[in-house]
């Protein structure tokens, strides 16, 4: 069994704590992405799990064992760099046979796991060339092969796709996540990038400053994030963040306009409070362009001050509250600039967070 | 003009000056490889004879000790200390220079820029000032006229230099190729030996080269610490050959080509390395 559990782990460098005693705990097999902007901890706790960091407080078990004074050798985890850290004096073969070799495996024994690694990735017509005559993708996919030729309990991956051009990077998502499904093994993969974490993730971690903000299925997270930074992480166009405020069942907004409390949400506000409406794009569309125009809906009329078409859809720039407020138009059609419009937002998808904390209001 | 023929031109020009840049510079060292092989009357002749007419190892035999013709002077004990004196004090300055120039790109310390910029600001005081003082210290324990003495002074002289030189050859290797070998089940010893090492080699040999041509061609210092065939190197020889009236020119540029040769085999053994490490930057993960 290798579940990976954080136990209020801690890093500080010299007098800066820029870990603040987080708990995590991963299942046996499961893909975990800690996701976050930068400077929010994420490789620094990537880094500790694999051991090249040492922690300052709290423990860390990979499976049974308390790894927190094990060096990363004793871990049998393994890792894929953000600039691959491939060999570059070794053939494709020798780096994808270099940890075995020095665990003394047999010269048998290496044969068969590199051939077997080499199969998995696509890799077998490359293995005598130099990582220096290999593209992109084709060094992305040895640092992958490095990593399952052990067997390792876990695999780490630090932000392995950002160093790619963006086609390429759709690509080797898809072959992190068949990869996965081929070699059952627990994963631990950072990345700042929403949309990785999304779409690779059985469970997504949010993690800001230092701190874990929430910890969910990417399902969750997407539709229930617990607050205005994670409302405004995940998703892409991010979400509109209203500032308004709770009276007499209407959520009034700073420019006057109101749409009332959404039912959902109506015994978790008082009169009076101070919140942030929060809708994304895609819930804020106008009349005869939605896709999910059931259920409590408000209508506002809203001056369009930019419209981008993306093909299946436009993205419509407006003002909400007096602030810049982005829509979604699906099925579009021609919109100028100054047209004003009928939008629905559908309060049903809406999320109320309260002003001061920035905490959704159903905690 | 028709470009063709103006970048034509261009180039031929180019071509001469540098020939004739080349000429200034290398004249001076091919007059002496020259004079080695010729006997001293023609060297001297006047009016001066620009080709040679008699071309042997005379001059060597000489100076070696062989042959009809012998003269005073023990080439082979400088040779010998010079080998010794040069080989040593870089083979300690490239284990320092490794240890120090990896431990300023790797690690945290305390003081470590004032550490360095105390290490090149060594660098900045000439040679020969420092030759009164290390004399005194010297005489005091013992150390003149020895070859210890000679190694221990060429060590400190070269260290900064390997140092820094190294230090820039190792940041230059990504520290993740490191982590990524002690993640493969290295321990950082071995990770060092068999990935950053041969990564930074190129660099560790140019570092070796420049300590030791420093150490073999040194005159200065040499020439005040030593005093005998116990422990006088082939530069300081060299002067062995001025006597009060006469100069053995032939003799002498014999024995400059001695210590040309060593230093011209070793630059184009390494050539390679040395063209990669001073334009170190082809490796990327």
């Amino acid at each position: 069994m290798s579940e990976i559990k954080l136990t209020n782990v801690v890093k500080r460098y010299g007098r800066v704590e820029v870990v603040h005693g987080i708990n995590l705990e991963i299942a046996h097999n499961e893909f975990v992405v800690l996701v976050g902007p930068s400077g929010c901890g994420k490789s620094t706790t990537l880094r500790m799990i694999a051991g090249l960091e040492e922690i300052s407080d709290g423990e860390i078990h990979i499976g049974d064992a308390l790894v927190n004074d094990l060096p990363p050798r004793k871990r049998n985890i393994s890792m894929v760099f953000q600039n691959y850290a491939l060999y570059p004096h070794m053939s494709v073969r020798e780096n994808l046979g270099f940890g075995l070799k020095i665990a003394k495996q047999s010269e048998a024994m290496i044969e068969e796991r590199v051939g077997e690694a080499a199969e998995i990735l696509g890799l077998s017509e490359l293995m005598d060339r130099t990582p220096a005559e290999l593209s992109g993708g084709q060094r992305q996919r040895v640092a992958m092969g490095r990593a399952i030729v052990r067997h390792p309990e876990a695999f780490l991956f630090d932000e392995p796709l950002s160093n790619l051009d963006a086609k390429l990077r759709v690509q080797m998502r898809t072959e992190i996540k068949k990869l996965h499904s081929k070699v059952k093994t627990t994963v631990v993969y950072v990345t700042h990038d929403q949309v990785e974490a999304m779409t690779l993730a059985d469970r997504i971690v949010v993690m800001k400053d230092g701190y874990i903000e929430q910890v969910g299925t990417p399902m969750e997270v997407f539709n229930h994030p617990v607050n205005t930074f994670v409302a405004s992480f995940i998703g892409s166009p991010p979400m509109n963040l209203i500032p308004a405020r709770v009276e007499s069942g209407k959520v009034k907004l700073a420019d006057g306009a109101s749409v009332p409390v959404p039912n959902r949400l109506a015994d978790k506000v008082r009169d009076g409070q101070d919140v942030i409406f929060g809708l994304r794009p895609d819930d804020m569309t106008p009349e005869g362009h939605g896709i999910n125009d059931t259920g409590q809906v408000a209508t506002l009329e809203l001056t369009v001050d930019l419209a981008e078409l993306l093909g299946t859809e436009t993205l419509l720039y407006t003002q909400l509250g007096g602030q810049d407020a982005l829509g979604k138009m699906f099925d579009p059609r021609d919109v100028a600039a100054g047209e004003t419009l009928r939008f629905r937002l559908s309060l049903d998808k809406a999320h109320l967070f309260d002003a001061t904390s920035g905490k959704s209001v159903r905690l | 003009m028709s470009g063709p023929l103006k970048r034509r031109i261009v180039a031929v020009a180019t071509w001469i000056g540098t020939f004739l840049l080349m000429l200034v510079i290398c004249l001076p060292g091919l007059w002496v490889m020259l004079t080695g092989f010729r006997p001293n009357r023609e060297v001297l002749a006047k009016p001066a004879i620009w080709i040679p007419e008699q071309f042997n190892l005379n001059n060597f035999a000489k100076i070696f000790g062989f042959g009809a013709e012998q003269i005073a002077i023990p080439v082979p004990a400088y040779f010998t200390n010079s080998l010794v004196i040069a080989l040593t004090s870089t083979a300690i300055a490239l284990i320092i220079g490794m240890s120090g120039g990896y431990a300023f790109a790797r690690f945290r310390f305390p003081f470590k820029d004032s550490i360095f910029l105390g290490l090149m600001l060594s660098r900045t005081v000439p040679g020969i000032a420092l030759s009164l003082p290390v004399f005194m210290i010297w005489s005091r324990i013992g150390l003149i006229d020895t070859k210890l003495g000679m190694i221990i002074v060429y060590t400190a002289l070269n260290i900064p230099f390997t140092i820094w030189l190294i230090d820039g050859f190792f940041r230059q290797v990504p520290k993740e190729m490191s982590e990524a070998a002690q993640v493969d089940g290295c321990t950082r010893w071995q990770a060092f030996w068999k990935v950053e090492f041969p990564l930074a080699k190129s660099g560790i040999a140019s570092a070796g080269i420049f300590a030791f041509l420093t150490s073999w061609n040194e005159y200065a210092l040499a020439s005040q610490l030593t005093r005998s065939t116990d422990s006088k190197t082939l530069p300081v020889g060299l002067m062995d050959f001025t006597a009060q009236f006469t100069i053995d020119w032939a003799g002498m540029s014999a024995m400059a080509v001695i210590i040309i040769i060593p230093a011209l085999i070793l630059t184009f053994l390494v050539q390679k390395h040395l063209i990669a490490g001073l334009t170190f930057g082809g490796v990327k993960g």
